[in-house]
């Protein structure tokens, strides 16, 4: 089973967790910027933060053969503290990374004017750099939050394809399925969603533009759960093929798209689509 | 390692004119630097030059780029390296040697040999390196040794090496045989060759 796991904070985790991930299957990962538990005071302490995504991260993940990308942003919690705002003048230069596959995590906490704000200022520099978005949805009054998420990516004028809209649940799944974003779920030990309740909505709702994710972060957390998805899917009947395809190939589609996701170390025969015969790995580039 | 050969070098990559266009580009637009130095990558490809042993398109596409500014090259490798992921710092330090500066880049390898990475570890021990003071070389050497980092990567090794880093690597091969480890073999060949020559210098 090779697995992609499209958003998972390994800033937080240890040495163990890779080698844990890399031994279940885990071959590349993407670390979306978020916050940090303790919230910052300053953009240069986002500077750091950033630049560790793109520098010292890589090269961890790296000895442990574990291919690590990330997307950057300032996140819809911190977009409220007036000392973090001028992180969106400093996000292009990122935006320009060879690492970096789409802005994110942006999106909705409070649903406050300035969240507002943020999420469609970055919205916009995700379409001007050409890169996919990665949306976060509230986890409090997540429907109605859901609702006006894809309201103001529908206004952004980002083509919906190149959205992920996060951590969904069995409330929200059919009102982002319907809008033609991608479909993020944030797989947890006992709240967001679960292996069992994520087997559940592929029975549901099919593999197309499923992401299944640990969100593995500083909190209560387990970066083995996609792993354990793919497992639940095996006993549910799901084929390996489906589950690859929902483990893997679902994602390099997803962030392939911002042309940066080079793969090429990890590259085997078996990384061939199989509809076109081509390889898959290298995105757009 | 000069500019030319770097250039005859890169003339199979997967994008040629990108980088030709790049590079008239930022001589006569030197702030354009700053948006086509991460792409570089992308556009040059990241694999090894067969032409320039030790370097790939990427490394060698950017130090290009840096080698082709008309003017303030300090002041762009200063900003390159600060403002740049892994990669990017890496051809920064690669660069330094063929950049008209002097010394002026000495801060930036005080800052990779400060951090863990060992690509960065290893591209600040190359030919700039000779501005590094006795003290800042040998901890940086001895770094080299202790995270594995091949001394092959080190300019002027055996030139530079001293009776002060004979006795610095003879310590961490103590250190190393009382815990049952040993050295790295290039670094055991070191201290035997230093040893071999120290009697006669004394």
């Amino acid at each position: 089973m090779r697995i992609f796991d499209p958003h998972i904070h390994m800033t937080s985790r240890t040495t163990d967790d890779y080698e844990r991930m890399a031994a279940a299957g885990v071959r590349a990962v993407v670390e979306p910027s978020f916050w940090l538990g303790q919230p910052r005071t300053s953009a240069a302490s986002f500077t750091d933060y950033f630049d560790s995504l793109i520098g010292w991260e890589p090269f961890r993940a790296g000895q442990f053969g574990v291919r690590h990308f990330a997307t950057v942003a300032l996140n819809p919690k911190e977009a409220n503290d007036p000392r973090c705002r001028p992180v969106l003048d400093l996000l292009p230069r990122y935006l320009d990374k060879d690492a970096v596959v789409a802005v994110g995590e942006i999106g909705y906490d409070s649903m406050t004017p300035e969240e507002d704000e943020a999420f469609a200022a970055q919205l916009a520099l995700a379409v001007a750099h050409d890169l996919p978005a990665l949306v976060h949805t509230p986890h409090r009054d997540k429907a109605r939050g859901c609702e006006r998420t894809l309201a103001v990516v529908a206004e952004s004028g980002i083509d919906p394809g190149r959205v992920v809209v996060d951590h969904l649940n069995e409330v929200t799944v059919k009102l982002v399925r319907d809008s033609g974003c991608w479909l993020g779920f944030s797989i947890y030990p006992d709240t967001k969603m679960t292996p069992s309740r994520m087997v559940g909505l592929l029975r549901e709702y099919g593999t197309e533009r499923m992401l299944v994710n640990s969100a593995a972060d500083w909190g209560r957390s387990d970066p083995l759960l996609t792993r354990a998805t793919g497992e639940a899917m095996s006993q549910a009947g799901f084929s390996d093929d489906d589950i690859d395809r929902v483990l893997w190939r679902n994602p390099v589609e997803f962030y392939g798209q911002s042309g940066r996701l080079d793969l090429s170390d990890l590259e085997d025969p078996a990384a061939v689509d199989p509809q076109t015969g081509n390889s898959i790995l290298r995105g757009g580039s | 390692m000069t500019p030319d050969s770097l250039r005859t070098a890169l003339r199979g990559v997967p994008d040629p004119d990108w980088l030709d266009t790049a590079l008239r580009r930022v001589a006569t637009e030197p702030t354009e630097i700053t948006r086509l130095f991460p792409a570089a990558g992308r556009r040059c490809g990241r694999g090894a030059l067969p032409d320039a042993p030790g370097w790939t398109a990427d490394d060698a596409a950017r130090v290009l780029l840096l080698t082709a500014l008309p003017a303030d090259h300090a002041a762009y490798a200063d900003t390159l390296y600060r403002h740049g992921d892994a990669a990017e710092r890496r051809a920064v330090l690669r660069a330094l040697p063929l950049l008209p500066i002097g010394a002026a880049g000495v801060p930036l390898l005080h800052d990779a040999i400060r951090t863990n990475d060992t690509r960065l570890v290893a591209a600040a021990l190359g030919p700039y390196a000779r501005h590094l003071d006795a003290a800042a070389w040998r901890q940086a050497v001895l770094k080299c040794v202790f995270s594995g980092v091949p001394l092959a990567a080190v300019a002027d090794l055996d030139a530079r090496a001293d009776g002060e880093l004979a006795a610095m690597l003879a310590a961490l091969a103590a250190e190393r045989h009382a815990a049952g480890r040993e050295l790295p073999a290039d670094a055991t060949d070191l201290l035997d060759r230093l040893t071999a020559a120290l009697p006669r210098e004394a």
